[in-house]
Order: structure tokens, then sequence, then C-alpha cells
């Protein structure tokens, strides 16, 4: 629930900043909306803003598609004990 | 993929630019006739894209120094820091950094990208966090992700945007890091320490301020310390990087620190231990220059006159460029194709300056980073101004014709608050 959220926002978002209608949950975030590396970096600045929560970058690893960046950011931000542990580093697959 | 594909995956990303002329990767100095003026295609050229900002890579007694520490010890060390790679040389220049710098510990690495890469390493690792700005160089980048740390982006130049994810880490375990820079070496903008030693301090005692100097090291400050010291707040500043590959002219990295046991760090990190030590030559030249710097602050003087005429000039002639006068000028271009048109014409006309495309511009700038230095003369500075004038009028890029006297035709690039990286990072 709060996963769709979540991801519906982050389409939104991505759809509105590049004008386009195109896009799914599947899209991939570089090859079909076209953002390079920084373009992607920046955009999450604006995504942390939104959700009034930190998205690390190393966090970004494993996220191709709409959906992932969607999953990742309800993962952030679920209350503490999860969002705190240790095992949030790196890998973090979905 | 094959490998062969993948290098022409790779060749194909500068051929839209090569297309319009040349290939700003493979260009090539024929020689250097002084520290301004270089010959390039059998051609002279005013370097205005360098970062030779205090003229330092021709001065005798820099010259002299290396060539002299090269005929005592060679033309290089063999070796690592840690094994044969130490020599007098490495020792006493760490000593004199120390002193320039009136901190307790300075450690030479063998270039400033290592030295970021060496200092962040060293300090933090996969329990930790790190906090860089968003438009940090690429060296910044890579020791993150070589520490295992978590890395968090702020805005750039928003001490603001810091605070709100130094608030967010309230309570977590772990060494929290800020790196930022003291000059940006795209658009020539400063930190706000002030700011960001501010922020520092309400944040407690777990948060680590790294600032690099690079672009501002001989540059800001009363004693030339760079931008923590133009802004009053060393004390804050837990560790200040820099190189000796811009004011200082020749090649290598540093650190200080006032911490307690500092020289840890050698121990801890790889780039310090795995490569060899800095030449005898560059580390006697990093020497003098250091003395010059100290012992002839006029020209420092000189080159903010010369950053002056320079910015201007380049304003006057009705270039959007970066939101403040700095040795480091971005010339704000409409697109990547004008930039790369201006580029060579420029080049073509006698003037080399730095072409810097998206992704490794902020913002998606297209840019040519224009740098000023104390060895350019005024003929150098009004000879290329009219070159620029000539260019900018066959491309068509300056909106307003200048007016004698009048207001400038300024700018329009916010300083903060807009986000925008130097360089590859997360994501591929």
């Amino acid at each position: 629930m709060t996963e769709n959220i979540a991801e519906a926002r982050v389409l939104a978002m991505l759809a509105e900043m590049l004008g386009r209608h195109d896009l799914s949950p599947e899209s991939s975030i570089t090859a079909d909306a076209g953002l390079d590396s920084v373009s992607v970096m920046d955009f999450v600045l604006e995504l942390e803003d939104e959700f009034d929560t930190t998205i690390p970058l190393d966090q970004l690893s494993n996220v191709r598609t709409v959906r992932e960046l969607g999953e990742v950011i309800t993962r952030l931000r679920q209350p503490a004990p999860v969002a705190a542990s240790s095992t949030g580093i790196n890998g973090h697959s979905s | 993929m094959s490998v062969e594909a993948r290098l022409r995956q790779a060749a194909q990303r500068f051929s839209a630019v090569k297309a319009l002329g040349r290939d700003p990767s493979a260009l090539s100095f024929d020689r250097m006739i002084a520290p301004m003026v270089g010959v390039l295609e059998g051609r002279e050229v005013l370097l205005f894209g360098t970062n030779n900002y205090l003229g330092t890579t021709m001065v005798p007694n820099c010259v002299e120094a290396a060539v002299e520490a090269t005929r005592l010890y060679g033309v290089g060390t063999t070796g690592s820091r840690i094994a044969n790679g130490t020599y007098g040389g490495h020792r006493a220049l760490e000593r004199r950094i120390a002193g320039f710098y009136d901190r307790r510990s300075a450690i030479v690495f063998s270039t400033g990208y290592l030295a970021n890469l060496g200092v962040i390493c060293a300090l933090a690792g996969k329990d930790d966090q790190i906090l860089i700005d968003a438009d940090s160089h690429a060296s910044i980048y890579d020791a993150c992700r070589m520490s295992g740390s978590e890395i968090i982006r702020f805005r750039h130049n928003s001490a603001a945007d810091l605070e709100r994810k130094l608030n967010r880490l309230a309570g977590r375990g772990g060494l929290k890091l800020v790196v930022v820079e003291g000059i940006y070496s795209m658009l020539g903008d400063r930190a706000p320490l002030e700011e960001i030693a501010e922020v520092k301090r309400r944040a407690g005692s777990d948060v680590c301020l790294i600032v690099d100097e690079a672009h501002s090291l001989g540059v800001l400050g009363p004693k030339g310390r760079g931008q923590a010291e133009a802004q009053g707040v060393e004390a804050d500043c837990d560790v200040i990087v820099g190189t000796f590959s811009k004011s200082l002219g020749t090649i290598g990295g540093f650190c200080v620190s006032d911490i307690p046991g500092f020289d840890a760090v050698r121990a801890l990190s790889r780039p310090y231990m795995f490569t060899a030590s800095g030449s005898p030559g560059t580390v006697a030249a990093a020497m003098a220059a250091i003395d010059r710097l100290e012992g002839e602050p006029a020209i420092r003087t000189r080159l903010w006159e010369n950053t002056a005429r320079l910015y201007d000039g380049l304003r006057a002639i009705g270039f959007t460029l970066g939101p403040e006068p700095s040795p480091v000028i971005g010339l704000v271009c409409p697109d990547p194709t004008t930039a790369t048109m201006l580029w060579n014409g420029l080049i073509e006309r006698g003037v080399y300056t730095n072409i810097a495309l998206p992704p490794a511009t902020p913002n998606g700038l297209a840019l040519l980073r224009v740098s000023a230095s104390s060895a350019h003369t005024a003929e150098h500075i009004d000879c290329a101004l009219g070159i620029f004038a000539d260019a900018a009028a066959e491309f068509g890029i300056c909106g307003p014709a200048p007016i004698a006297g009048g207001p400038p035709a300024r700018v329009a690039i916010e300083p903060a608050e807009q986000p925008g990286p130097a360089s590859g990072a997360a994501m591929r």
C-alpha cells in the first residue's frame, strides 16, 4: 500500500520533470527515462525533500526501475529499527 | 559485450564533440613558452584554462629546487611511503605544511586525488556516514564508495540541507564525516563555511568536517591557507586536504589536522601505502612553492586584480558567468554544441580554455572553464577579452552589447539550492 504510494509519487514526479506520459513503474530510470548518473542523484534530492527522508546513494546501486526506487523509499521511511539497522548499508536487494 | 564493443562505446562519448573540431581529451601542448603561453598545433596560445593560479610552474626557484633534488636523489623513489619511498624531503615537506597551517600533523600523498581517497577511507568505514556536497569532485565520490560508508549527498552549498540530513541521523551510531570544498572547480563558487561550521557545532562531537582546499590554497585567506582561513573557521575544520598541482604548480597531495594521533591515518590508508611516493623533484618543488606562497603575498593580490579584470571583462561582453568573481570562472553556454564551437573558435584565435560538459558539470550546464592567474599580464587578459568578444559575436552567444560604464549584463545562476554534482557516482 505505502509502497504503491511512494512508487506512484516517484512516477508522477519523474513524468512531470521530463514532461513524459509514457513511463510506467517498470520503466528503467536510466535507459527509459534517459537520466544520466548525475541527473539521477539530482532527482533523488527532490525525492528526499518530497518524502522528508534521506536516500543514501549507496542504496541506489541495485535500483533500476521506478518501482525499485519506490521500494527503497518505502523501506527507508519505515520506523526506526529497520531503517537504523546496519543491514541497510549495502546490497540491500529488494 | 566484448571488450572491443565496450571501448567503442566509450570512444563514442566524445564523438559529438569531436565532430565539431578537436577532441578535448586528446589535445596536447607542443611546449610551454611561459606559464601562461603555450604552443598548441604549432601556434602560440594564451592559457586561460589551467589551475596555475599563482603561475608557479615555471618559477625559477621551484624549477631549480626540482632540478637539484633530482640530481641528488634521482627521478623517482621506486617505493611507497611506508617502504623505501620516504626520503628526508617528504618528511621536511610534511613539517613545512604543518607549520604553514599551524597544525600538529601533516601527511603528504602522491596526488591530490589520492589525498582525498586516503583520508576519507582512513577515517570512515562501513558503519559510518559520509555527507558530501552535491558538487563534490570525483575523488570525493570515489573515496565514499571505497570506504563502504553510507553516502549522503546534500544540496550544493546548502548548510540547511546538510543540517536537515544530519538531524535525520541523530541517534545513529558511527562517525559522521562532512566533506566540502573551499572553491568548487567548475563555477568557482565558494563554500559557505561559516554556516557549515555552525551546523557542525550544533550537530555534536561525532561530526568530523573535512575541507578540500584544492582550488583555494594560495588563493583565499590572509595567509593563503584557503576558504577556512578566509571565513575564520579553521578551528571547526578537523581536516584540511589540499593539492600541490594547482597554485603550487607541481604534483602531489596532503592533509593536515590537529586531531591527536592523526598520524595513524598512514597505517589506515591504502592510497598512502600502495602507490609510489612523490618524486624528489616534485617534493622539492612543492617546498619551494610554499616558501614563495608564504613569502610573497603580493602574488595573491595580483591574482585577484587579474581575476577582477577578467571577470568584469567577460561580464561586459555579455557572457553568463558563475555566481561570484573567482580565479575559476564558469562561462555558461546555451548548449553543448555552442560550447564546443566557442571552445574551438577560441583556440583558433589563440586562447585556450577548458571545456566542461554534462554530466561532468553542475546543473547539466555546458561550460567553458576560464581561469585567471597571477602570471597573466594585463595585455594577456585584454588580448584574450578581445578574442572572447569576437568569438561571442561569431557564434551569437551573448545577449546585450556592452554599455560603456553602464550596469553589467549579469548572470543568472543562483549560487545555492540548485542540485548538481561534478562527477559520476552512484547509479550507472
